[in-house]
């Protein structure tokens, strides 16, 4: 710990000349302290792991697999109802629903501003878009439940939807998450080298050809990452669910009904009166643990997306 | 060749540069009306979302919303103007309830988690900005682990605040810490990750030159990288602290709930504004519609204020290098 500790110069300077002065202690004290603070974000993750994980085998010790795995409730389970596919499902279906409207609202909202707008427009159209991201997801759950589901659906499009349903929550969902999708898909398409721009409109091609053809497929792995990143805020996203998206279990195809989801779910549960250690409240944890595993690895798929495409050009 | 003929061939070549020339066809005409509809889809939905709030809970813009707590009037109060009005007591205090505990404890949790956040998240990204060198193992598990956490679901870090109050051993639940550490873990890596690159923006030269005139390292950081960074902190902390102050989802799981009192100290029991719309929006009584959509404008004018006040602060105090 002697060469290789000494403060080298600031990372962000390039490659200044490392200063080679006389030891100085405190240097070493508050790089110390400031890489502990870094460090603590690993801490976070380890601690969430350990938070869910130790109730989750709890409950696993309690119940047999099969029956969280399971697509309905074994008979007579009383308060416990254990089954997670229903769950699963819900998110699923909820999900798919909010993706359809943001995929392509946020893609066509990054293509204009990548390739049509001018640098000024682009200054005030982009934080209007993401002014979306600003609201509080309680707000969005509300507007589900007091006007998309009663006005819009049963009303404007007579749908006959239930009072809560997957539907309008996850149509409500999508709209939360066209900032997500849109701001990295820009990121994406301004990624795309001009020359390969410069030689499709040389072709004779016009800007719809040139966005579609060549820097849609260009952008593609980074647009990949940025539909993936948003399916992992959709999946995530509790407090909509919570009040629009139902409270029963529900394996039905049909999104005019109610679906639990897992982040509904646990809400929920956590809102009623479990004691601590029995099965009920140790399954709020089981859920959790399923649903950090499917964020992470989406978030991981994500992240190694982005990272190949940065290689590309 | 004529100056006018290079500045016609000019302008042509900007022209056809950029396509337009073409893109007057059917297929492109409706291609950017569906780019212009997509673009303008949130801002539509933002809209109807305001304004059919606001015409819901036009009729509790009263000074009660704020003064009040939730079914916040007295019994024998309500039954005396029950008496005279004709209204039942249950709807009655239903319609004087109001947001004070909410207000009162959203603002205790956001200091109380900006106590908490700004200096861990500013010491984390300083750390990685300027002492870091990048490719070493730990550093880059750091990196990809700070990705991760930007999305994990916000439910999840309020069942590791729950654990880490446990482990802290406090009996009572839903105290003014808990909530506030569940929200301070939720908005550390937006903290860390805007403060980066506000850091990032302080040009090299500002370093070199500290460091040419003999300071150390944390010398340059302290005196002139932070300094000249600090507006951006501040935009990017701001924000963050209003996506906190919006925040349920972790809250439940710390076990806030109902309050009739306002919080006094970091371990008071204390209620959170979204917290209470969410019970709130659950009811279907009218009179709590009513008070839910007026508690969600006083949200909205919360969170905008402060993203105004962001926006203000980068307009006003970020310096162009």
């Amino acid at each position: 710990m002697t060469v290789t500790t000494e403060p080298g110069p600031p990372s962000g300077a390039g490659s200044a000349p490392v200063l080679t002065g006389r030891k100085r202690p405190g240097e070493t004290v508050i790089r110390a302290l400031l890489m502990l603070a870094a460090a603590l974000s690993v801490a976070i993750t380890i601690g969430i792991i350990l938070a869910v994980l130790q109730p989750a085998l709890d409950f696993f010790r309690q119940v047999p697999l099969g029956d969280f795995l399971a697509t309905r409730d074994p008979e007579g389970s009383g308060e416990l109802r254990p089954a997670a596919l229903p769950l699963l499902w819900g998110t699923a279906l909820t999900t798919i629903i909010a993706l359809a409207i943001a995929v392509p609202i946020g893609l066509a909202a990054a293509m204009y501003l990548s390739e049509y707008a001018s640098r000024r427009s682009r200054k005030w159209l982009k934080p209007t878009v993401e002014l979306l991201a600003g609201v509080p997801s309680v707000v969005y759950g509300f507007f589900a439940l007091s006007f998309v589901t009663p006005t819009l659906l049963n009303d404007i499009l007579s749908l006959n939807v239930s009072l809560t349903n997957s539907l309008g929550a996850g149509l409500v969902l999508g709209v939360m998450i066209i900032p997500t999708v849109a701001s990295l898909s820009e990121d994406a398409f301004s990624a795309v080298p001009q020359a390969l721009r410069q030689g499709s409109l040389a072709m004779g091609a016009n800007r719809m050809q040139t966005t579609l053809r060549v820097v849609l497929p260009a952008a593609l792995s980074g647009v990949a990452a940025a539909v993936v990143l948003g399916l992992s805020r959709a999946v995530g996203e509790t407090m909509i669910v919570a009040l629009a998206g139902g409270s029963s279990k529900s394996m039905s195809a049909d999104p005019t009904e109610g679906h639990q989801t897992m982040t509904a779910f646990i809400a929920q549960t956590a809102a009623g009166e479990n004691p601590p250690g029995s099965p009920e409240y140790n399954m709020l944890f089981a859920v959790a643990l399923l649903l950090f595993a499917i964020t992470f690895l989406m978030n991981m798929i994500s992240i190694r997306i982005v990272r190949r495409f940065r290689q590309a050009y | 060749m004529s100056v006018a003929s290079t500045a016609a061939r000019e302008a042509t070549a900007v022209v056809v540069s950029s396509g337009r020339s073409k893109d007057r066809n059917v297929a492109s005409v409706v291609f950017l009306s569906a780019l212009w509809f997509s673009l303008f889809f949130g801002v539509v939905v933002l809209l109807a979302l305001i304004i059919d709030t606001a015409i819901d809970g036009a009729g509790r813009f009263d000074l009660h919303l704020f003064t009040s707590y939730e079914q916040g009037i007295a019994h024998e109060q309500a039954e005396n103007f029950s008496e005279l009005r004709g209204i039942p007591v249950e709807d009655l205090s239903n319609r004087f309830t109001g947001f004070r505990a909410g207000i009162l404890g959203s603002l205790w949790l956001m200091v109380t988690t900006a106590l908490l956040a700004i200096p861990l998240g500013v010491a984390a990204a300083t750390y990685l900005e300027e002492f870091a060198t990048k490719d070493t193992w730990y550093n880059r598990l750091i990196e990809v682990n700070l990705q991760n956490l930007a999305a994990v679901p916000s439910i999840i870090y309020g069942m590791l605040a729950a654990a880490i109050m446990g482990l802290l051993g406090f009996q009572f639940k839903g105290i003014v810490l808990g909530g506030a550490i569940a929200l301070a873990l939720l908005i550390l890596p937006v903290v860390i990750i805007t403060t980066r690159e506000a850091l990032r923006a302080v040009p090299t030269e500002i370093r070199q030159g500290s460091l040419a005139l003999g300071a150390t390292v944390w010398q340059t950081t302290w005196r002139q990288t932070l300094p000249s960074a600090v507006p951006g902190i501040a935009t990017g902390t701001i924000l963050g602290l209003s996506r906190a102050i919006g925040e349920a989802a972790p809250l439940i799981m710390v076990g806030l709930a109902a309050a009739t009192w306002d919080p006094t100290g970091f371990t008071s029991k204390v209620e959170a504004l979204p917290m209470q719309i969410f019970r709130m929006a659950s009811n279907p009584q009218g009179a709590v519609q009513e008070a839910a959509s007026a508690g969600i404008i006083v949200l909205l004018v919360m969170i905008l204020g402060m993203n105004a006040l962001a926006i203000v602060i980068r307009n006003k105090f970020q310096k162009s290098w």
